[in-house]
């Protein structure tokens, strides 16, 4: 028995109660090579399984009623994911493109070396958000646990609340905006100053984000002091 | 060359063994540049390693096979556990896990060439996968490092398998480094990274820790896979029969067990030298530990560290591993250290048979270099053919020492068929004292 249903013209409907999650992540696989095939999905039922709709590579959208485990949208590319729950560790690892979307909180390690695209939290993200990102965009509206973009390499991370110890531990080329306090920065990292780019790309990140009303303003920029890009000896403690 | 002991009476100067000559140009090195010294190759001190080890070869009670006659299989099948796809090689050996970054492209080219022709696998590095690679390479083994530089699905699924990295024998619990004189443009473009700086890549995946989250993490990539590609997990040789039993656990096909005299294209020299153990316990580790859990060539093993001839792969076969790999002896067949180039190690303030300046990027060679001119004096053509060349050679002398023991595949070889010639050796491959019924440690021992 299948617990597949079309649920008005255009939105399929996976109940994970009773469909195996291998089979919901081999559908949605398949339309990767399709040119047809339905372009909205509704998953229920996900009771904190991991793993849930990772790797896809088409334009759809899937809506994820309730809790997820770790690596939700792990590795996406193209489709927008939205999580009406919380997620575990390793949401939207390495994402490539598209947008993955949390209604709750993430657990550590969210949207880790992604490359690209867009990952929003409206709750809190745990300790190393974005930690290693390589091009993507974080938007989190709440805070940021410890260690959040460590050796941040590309992309932006955007904290609407607080950030935990160590921020940017190591960072390379990404830039971080945080809107409320920083319990302290890492190795290397450095308040900069936000000119008027700074804070219009930060406008265009929080309008993406479904957070128009948030004032670019209210935030401090971070970024590398690039001190620690090659090995000197008199910079030995900073390691 | 001349040396001090030329010129004077060899009976009159002794020198320390505590101090020897190479710790004292090192301590006066450290005192010059107050940074510690950091290298290419492998391990250079003396290590208990397979030489210590001896085949007894058949007798009245074994008979050999004929050497011209009878067939000695070398085929391996490598992730039969759960993966859809395994992998099917024709002699086992691979080549393994070296970066384009600490290889020049011409090199990652010769090294797919040269397995393809013999029916083996290469395997990417810390550096992502390098279109030339692709495409010379039949079966390709995708690595999944801790920095994930140029990590994607794509690449994922043109995979022959995916080999998850927790460690390196040349240096446990150390992540990669590359200095800046090989980031180059392209290699700083794959990496995400500023061209030139010096990098350093994390020594710990950055979104899981320890064996239970290795096994959701295995599920995420069986996941993105469909369950198609092998999926490896490599580990330093430290603690290897719980590491072992722990990859297991965590639903690895394939386990890659590196010993402490593996190499690497630039690592702290004090890492090198003391982390980690060798290779021969580590082998019979491994193999303790899948025979515990009923899992021997059901998840099958493979061993590297210090491979460079075809006893090497004899006897870690015998041990139980179903393949090796091989890294430094494959840059060597390459050209590496060749007295061709010797007079340009020489400017350089090395000698062939010495170089191991692999992380400085000034590869005469052409093979650990992004330097352009320099990666151009290499042909990946003839280097293919020299390492076709010598993996020939390796299965060959796997097989003529196979069939002397009697054996019509190599992996009929068995621990019963070794002896050591040392106490240690005997103590770590649990294999008698040659000319004794003796295994130190063991309970059996008589």
């Amino acid at each position: 028995m299948t617990a597949t249903e079309a649920v008005g013209a255009a939105v399929e409907v996976v109940d994970l109660a009773v469909t195996p999650l291998r089979e919901l992540n081999q559908r949605l696989h398949d339309l990767a090579d399709q040119t047809a095939g339905p372009e909205r999905w509704r998953v229920l039922n996900p009771n904190g399984a991991h793993a849930v709709a990772c790797g896809l590579d088409a334009e759809l959208e899937v809506e994820i009623e309730g809790h997820v485990g770790y690596y939700c949208a792990g590795m996406n590319k193209l489709a927008a994911v939205r999580v009406h729950g919380n997620a575990g560790t390793g949401l939207a690892e390495n994402l490539m493109s598209g947008t993955v979307t949390v209604d709750g909180n993430a657990s550590q390690s969210a949207g880790a070396t992604g490359r690209g695209g867009l990952l929003v939290v409206h709750g809190d993200a745990a300790a190393r958000c974005g930690i290693s990102m390589k091009g993507i965009d974080i938007v989190v509206r709440g805070s940021v646990g410890h260690m959040s973009a460590f050796m941040a390499q590309r992309g932006r991370l955007v904290v609407c609340g607080d950030a935990g110890d160590a921020l940017g531990d190591s960072i390379y080329e990404a830039r971080l905006y945080v809107r409320g306090h920083v319990a302290g920065l890492g190795a290397d990292c450095v308040e900069k100053e936000l000119r008027d780019e700074h804070a219009a790309e930060l406008r265009e990140l929080l309008l993406q984000a479904g957070l128009g009303d948030v004032d670019p303003r209210e935030f401090r920029r971070y970024g590398s002091a690039r001190q620690l890009y090659t090995f000197k000896v008199d910079n030995a403690a900073a390691y | 060359m001349a040396t001090p002991l030329d010129s004077h009476d060899p009976w009159s100067l002794r020198e320390s063994y505590l101090f020897d000559r190479a710790i004292i140009a090192e301590i006066q090195r450290a005192a010059r540049e107050g940074i510690y010294d950091i290298r290419g190759f492998g391990a250079k001190r003396h290590l208990p390693h397979f030489d210590d080890l001896l085949f007894l070869g058949a007798s009245i009670s074994r008979y050999p096979l004929e050497g011209y006659r009878e067939r000695c299989a070398t085929d391996v099948t490598l992730g039969t556990r759960f993966a859809r796809k395994p992998l099917e090689l024709k002699i086992p050996v691979t080549i393994a896990g070296m970066s384009f970054g600490a290889l020049s492209a011409p090199a990652k080219e010769a090294l797919g060439r040269g397995a393809s022709e013999v029916g083996t696998s290469t395997t990417t590095g810390d550096g992502g996968m390098t279109p030339e690679e692709r495409e010379h390479s039949t079966l390709l083994v995708y690595q999944l490092l801790p920095s994930r530089y140029g990590m994607n699905p794509d690449d994922l699924r043109q995979a022959a398998a995916i080999e998850v990295v927790v460690g390196q024998g040349a240096k446990p619990g150390g992540g990669g480094m590359l200095l800046g004189h090989k980031i180059s443009d392209r290699v700083a473009a794959m990496r995400d990274l500023p061209k030139g700086i010096d990098q350093r890549s994390a020594s710990r995946h950055p979104d899981w820790t320890g064996p239970d989250d290795l096994e959701i993490k295995i599920g995420e990539l069986r996941e993105i896979t469909d369950w198609q590609k092998p999926i490896f997990v490599k580990v330093g040789a430290t603690r290897t029969y719980y590491d072992v039993g722990l990859a297991v656990k965590a639903g690895a096909d394939v386990i890659v067990v590196d010993g402490m005299l593996g190499g690497t294209a630039a690592t702290q020299d004090v890492f090198i030298e003391h982390v980690g153990i060798p290779t021969l316990p580590a082998v019979r580790l491994a193999v303790d530990a899948l025979l515990e859990l009923d899992m021997h060539r059901k998840v099958q093993l493979i061993v590297s560290g210090g491979i460079r001839t075809g006893a090497d792969v004899a006897k870690a076969l015998a041990l139980g591993a179903d393949a090796v790999s091989i890294g430094t002896a494959a840059l060597i067949a390459m050209g590496d250290n060749s007295p061709e180039h010797d007079e340009e190690y020489r400017k350089i303030g090395s000698s062939a048979g010495f170089y191991d300046d692999w992380q400085a990027g000034r590869d005469p060679a052409g093979i650990s270099t992004q330097d352009y001119e320099l990666a151009a004096r290499f042909d990946p053509e003839l280097g293919g053919r020299r390492i076709a060349n010598y993996l020939r050679v390796l299965t060959l002398e796997a097989q003529t020492l196979a069939r002397a023991c009697g054996k019509s595949h190599v992996h009929n070889l068995e621990p019963e068929d070794l002896v050591a010639l040392t106490v240690e050796a005997a103590a770590m491959a649990r294999v008698p004292l040659a000319g004794t019924s003796w295994i130190p440690g063991s309970n059996g021992a008589r």
